[in-house]
């Protein structure tokens, strides 16, 4: 048997918390040199297997690093991991997310112990979404999440914390028992759990009808992604998360809705996709303006760049149910790109409140002159959040857009498309509105002491705005893989 | 009948002879902690001899009074298991009664002996006889702490009790009068060969079965029989709420399963019946739990009503067993699996609000604040009990859940499913609360919780098997399939 390099980047983070948990009385620093040290580790495995990775034409829809034990042969459950072009662009994702979200915690005081514990706990579990290829594999990593970030949240969180992370968890359970109730009336149906096996599912004679199981598990997905009108725990979760928790929040545990959707929703019932597509374009058009015009009206910066997300997952939506070929890819992509921008911009928002305890948008005002490092990353981030060419926005929005627009098989997508596109402009007015009233304007005198970044968080922000550059300036790095993923399901749907 | 037949009964006479051993050394030793340890001593001997017959196959002894098979041996185990975690675990309990040890471990030992029969006895008497063997000794183990809300408890205990053991008595008439048989493989053989199918044709049986139901119900504590769990569980000392509320409710599936599979379990129009009537109450019985869970205070009130729950979704494994064609044994295996997961989370969370109430002299919830930071082992185990009961992994809860729910699905009952996850869902927020104050809040007082070393051991091993169910359950679930599949012999 080849290494097993999946279940070693999925159980790296474990090992480290075991460490962690193991050692007597460690001191601070050692506990944040062992979790960054783990989830290095894990982020330099996850490269290799990018590197690695068959691109040839004649592997597409072969699902690469496959791993397979009996697990519980009593209800046919394996323990499988494997990836394609679809997962391991999210794999790299959130391993890279993993080490900076150790570093941008570095200054974290409270319990650093629990908290490193339970930061690698929620980066292993996300890690073995991506990578499960079974469907109660797939579910047990999915509830796995949410002890971790129930805890991130309400003990290291601010604000109302406690209700915050209580609204988390209810949502996401309602969620994940509809999801439940899909994946056993799928088991039933095809005696399955194989992702696998079951793409393009036919039965004659179903448990319950195909669309039926398709909501089911579609509803779980939505909750996570955010879907309006589904997305009411999003704000309160992201603006009461330690920084940290809102990176890898938005950054990878939103990517698992739209994983989800495309992995099991559209690729086992393409034909009742294609035939609720409309209604869910809607849906993505409604959570792209929604969000965008909710943004505007926004005080708490935490809360402006949590409501930018739902917004921003409504393309990944839009994206999934045109059904062409280039808008999956552009969704998979703007699922990346999402994740590294977004985290890159709530981790500028910990790093502006850290330094000034404040995130008024009416009490901030003229920090470039204290913080020339951060305003220009922030603008960065930012612009690249509204689509500038060059950042890996552009990219993903731009070929979501296009391949939406040319998409032949969903019924007045062109109409919706730019409407969508519309969006866009929004997006421009709230960031640029949001950064003249942070960083312009006349500078105040409480914040005339503010330092500016430190060098644990320049090197933090930097590798963000790195891979934003990278995949912004060749995305192909990013398509060429995420193509191998589309295609065969884009061959599910034309038959 | 032979003398040799008694050989089948060891684990139950051995265990009968510990108990009144520990009764003889009270009188002559000082040093109390002897007892504990001939009650462990018991229960291993005990367990030794159960363990040697698993795997014959199943055969009815004393005039088909009582059946040996594996699954009798099953719930046998999974009680001697219940008790010596119990008897561990009172060790830091048992300084409130000091003069009275001897007797609390005996009691503890006969009404295992009790309840032992019960899972084993095949015929109405037999179950009845047993019943009450555990019923009794359990009556005197609740109001052992004398005072006013433990004596409260164990009257209303007793009272209800006998209520209970009168409707059941009545529904047993009944059956007898209508099939002229007290065994229960007598029983079957008749209702399969009956002329006219139908319950209503039938208006006796269907009485009958529905008083046996009912009395069987007040041991499982399902709706609308649920009414003693808190008072009774929150007056009783903490070990043996404990110990009801697992090893009590574990004979009282186990009864509830052989009566109703094994004598009432063909022909359909039977089975089908029941089966709704357990789908229906199991509904109700979850979703009273949950509900009310959310408004209690008090640790022990919570963990009452969340037993409720508890039993509610065990009897989704009833209802499945009922509603179940043919040779599908899915509900059966599903419930015994449920039934382990709920027994090691249960007692790993009572054992750890032993500790904690103990040193902090109270079961209200907001005195729990902060534990994680005076108590972190502790608060961990009960933390991981809790998230179990919720049914998330990695823990045995949620693998239970699966199982159970998934059997349910395949034998048409997805309605009652959806009410179950919906009431998980809910469940969530009451657990969670408990988790959250612990670790949340800023402790009210200094100190440490100190613990006994045979605590610390119970607790350990609950929550050990809490993750193993959780992590690699497939020998678990041959076990639960292995003991399924002799039943109704």
């Amino acid at each position: 048997m080849n290494f097993p390099y999946l279940s070693t980047i999925v159980f790296l983070p474990v090992v480290g918390l075991i460490v962690i948990a193991l050692l007597p009385k460690p001191e601070q620093r050692t506990i944040k040199l062992i979790s960054l040290i783990f989830a290095l580790a894990s982020f330099a495995l996850s490269i290799a297997v990018f590197c690695l990775f068959d691109r040839s034409a004649g592997v597409i829809g072969q699902i690469q690093f496959q791993e397979r034990l009996s697990w519980i042969p009593a209800i046919n459950a394996f323990y499988h991991l494997g990836v394609d072009g679809l997962s391991l662009p999210l794999v790299i994702l959130m391993t890279f997310l993993g080490v900076l979200a150790v570093l941008v915690s570095w200054n974290v005081q409270l319990r650093p112990k629990e908290y490193f514990i339970w930061l690698l706990f929620l980066e292993a579990s996300i890690l073995g979404v991506f990578c499960s290829l079974d469907l109660v594999l797939f579910f047990l990593f999915w509830e796995l999440e949410l002890i971790p970030m129930y805890f991130l949240i309400s003990i290291w969180g601010g604000g109302r914390k406690e209700y915050s992370a209580m609204k988390y968890v209810i949502y996401t359970l309602v969620g994940s028992a509809m999801m439940l109730a899909g994946i056993l009336s799928i088991y039933f149906t095809t005696g399955s759990l194989s992702m696998m096996e079951l793409a393009g599912l036919t039965v004659a004679k179903p448990f319950i009808p195909l669309a039926a199981m398709f909501f089911l598990l579609l509803v779980g997905f939505a909750i996570k992604l955010p879907m309006f009108p589904l997305h009411t725990w999003l704000p309160d979760a992201h603006t009461d998360a330690p920084t940290a928790a809102s990176v890898v929040l938005a950054g990878a545990l939103l990517k698992m809705g739209g994983y989800g959707m495309i992995r099991l929703c559209v690729t086992i019932f393409p034909v009742v996709a294609l035939q609720y597509a409309p209604l869910l374009v809607v849906l993505a058009i409604v959570s792209v303006l929604y969000g965008a015009a909710v943004t505007l009206r926004q005080k708490d910066l935490k809360r402006l760049i949590a409501y930018s997300s739902v917004s921003h997952m409504g393309y990944v939506l839009l994206g999934i149910f045109a059904l062409s070929e280039v808008s999956l890819t552009g969704a998979t992509l703007q699922m990346f790109s999402h994740g590294i921008i977004t985290g890159l911009l709530f981790a500028m928002v910990g790093l502006v409140y850290d330094k000034t305890h404040e995130r008024n948008l009416d009490k901030l005002g003229g920090l470039a002159r204290q913080m020339p490092v951060i305003v220009v990353v922030f603008s960065i981030a930012g612009l690249a959040s509204l689509g500038l060419p060059g950042t890996s926005g552009f990219a993903a929005e731009f070929i979501t857009f296009v391949g939406s627009y040319s998409s032949t098989v969903v019924e007045g997508i062109r109409l919706y498309t730019i409407l969508g596109v519309f969006g866009i402009v929004l997006t421009a007015g709230y960031i640029l509105w949001m950064l003249q009233r942070v960083f312009y304007g006349p500078p105040l005198e409480k914040f005339k002491d503010v330092p500016d970044a430190n060098n644990v968080e320049k090197v933090c922000i930097f590798s963000f705005v790195a891979a934003i550059m990278l995949v912004g300036i060749y995305p192909a790095i990013l398509t060429n893989v995420i193509k191998l993923g589309v295609e065969p399901i884009i061959r599910l749907i034309g038959s | 009948m032979t003398v040799g037949e008694l050989r089948f009964l060891t684990p139950e006479l051995s265990l009968l002879g510990f108990a009144l051993v520990v009764i003889l050394v009270d009188l002559f030793v000082k040093q109390k902690k002897v007892l504990a340890g001939l009650s462990i001593a018991g229960i291993v001997v005990s367990a030794g001899f159960a363990v040697s017959m698993w795997g014959t196959p199943g055969e009815a002894i004393f005039y088909r009074m009582m059946a040996v098979d594996n699954f009798a041996l099953f719930f046998k185990l999974l009680l001697l298991a219940a008790a010596g975690l119990i008897i561990l675990a009172s060790q830091d309990y048992v300084s409130k009664f000091e003069r009275f040890q001897g007797e609390y471990y005996a009691l503890v030992l006969i009404s295992a002996v009790g309840m032992m029969l019960l899972v084993a006895a095949a015929d109405l008497i037999a179950i009845y006889v047993a019943l009450e063997l555990s019923g009794i000794s359990l009556y005197v183990l609740v109001t052992f702490l004398k005072d006013k809300k433990s004596t409260e408890a164990g009257l209303k205990y007793l009272l209800l009790g006998a209520v209970a053991s009168a409707v059941l008595l009545y529904g047993m008439a009944l059956v007898f009068g209508f099939t002229g048989r007290t065994c229960l493989m007598c029983i079957s053989e008749y209702v399969k060969g009956m002329p006219g199918a139908g319950l209503l044709n039938n208006p006796a049986l269907l009485l009958g079965m529905v008083l046996l139901a009912a009395g069987f119900g007040f041991k499982i504590a399902c709706f609308p029989f649920q009414m003693w769990v808190p008072d009774v569980y929150e007056g009783a000392p903490t070990p043996i709420t404990a110990y009801l509320s697992v090893a009590s409710k574990a004979a009282g599936f186990a009864v509830v399963l052989r009566v109703f599979f094994a004598a009432l379990g063909s022909p359909e129009w039977l089975s089908l019946n029941w089966g709704m009537l357990f789908a229906v109450l199991s509904a109700i019985t979850m979703t009273v739990g949950n509900v009310v869970a959310i408004l209690q205070s008090n640790i022990k009130r919570m963990l009452g009503y969340s037993s409720i729950a508890q039993a509610g979704y065990l009897m989704v494994g009833l209802a499945t067993v009922g509603m179940a064609v043919g040779d599908d044994a899915v509900g059966q295996s599903g419930l015994l699996f449920f039934l382990m997961s709920y027994a090691v989370t249960n007692l790993g969370a009572f054992i750890a609000v032993i500790a904690i109430s103990n040193k902090i002299k109270s079961d209200e919830i907001n005195d729990y604040t902060g534990m994680g930071k005076r108590a972190p082992l502790l608060a961990l185990a009960l933390s991981l009990c809790l998230v179990s009961l919720i049914g998330l992994p990695p823990t045995a809860g949620l693998i239970a859940k699966i199982y159970i729910f998934s059997g349910a699905v395949q034998n048409g009952l997805l309605w009652l499913v959806i009410i179950a996850v919906i009431n998980s869902c809910i469940s969530a927020f009451y657990y969670l609360r408990v988790v959250k104050v612990m670790w949340t809040g800023a402790p009210k007082a200094a100190g440490k919780v100190p613990s006994s070393w045979a605590l610390r051991i119970a607790l350990a091993f609950c929550c050990l098997f809490v993750l193993l169910l959780g992590v690699i359950p497939a020998g678990f679930v041959s076990i639960a399939e292995a003991a399924v599949r002799i039943l109704g012999s």
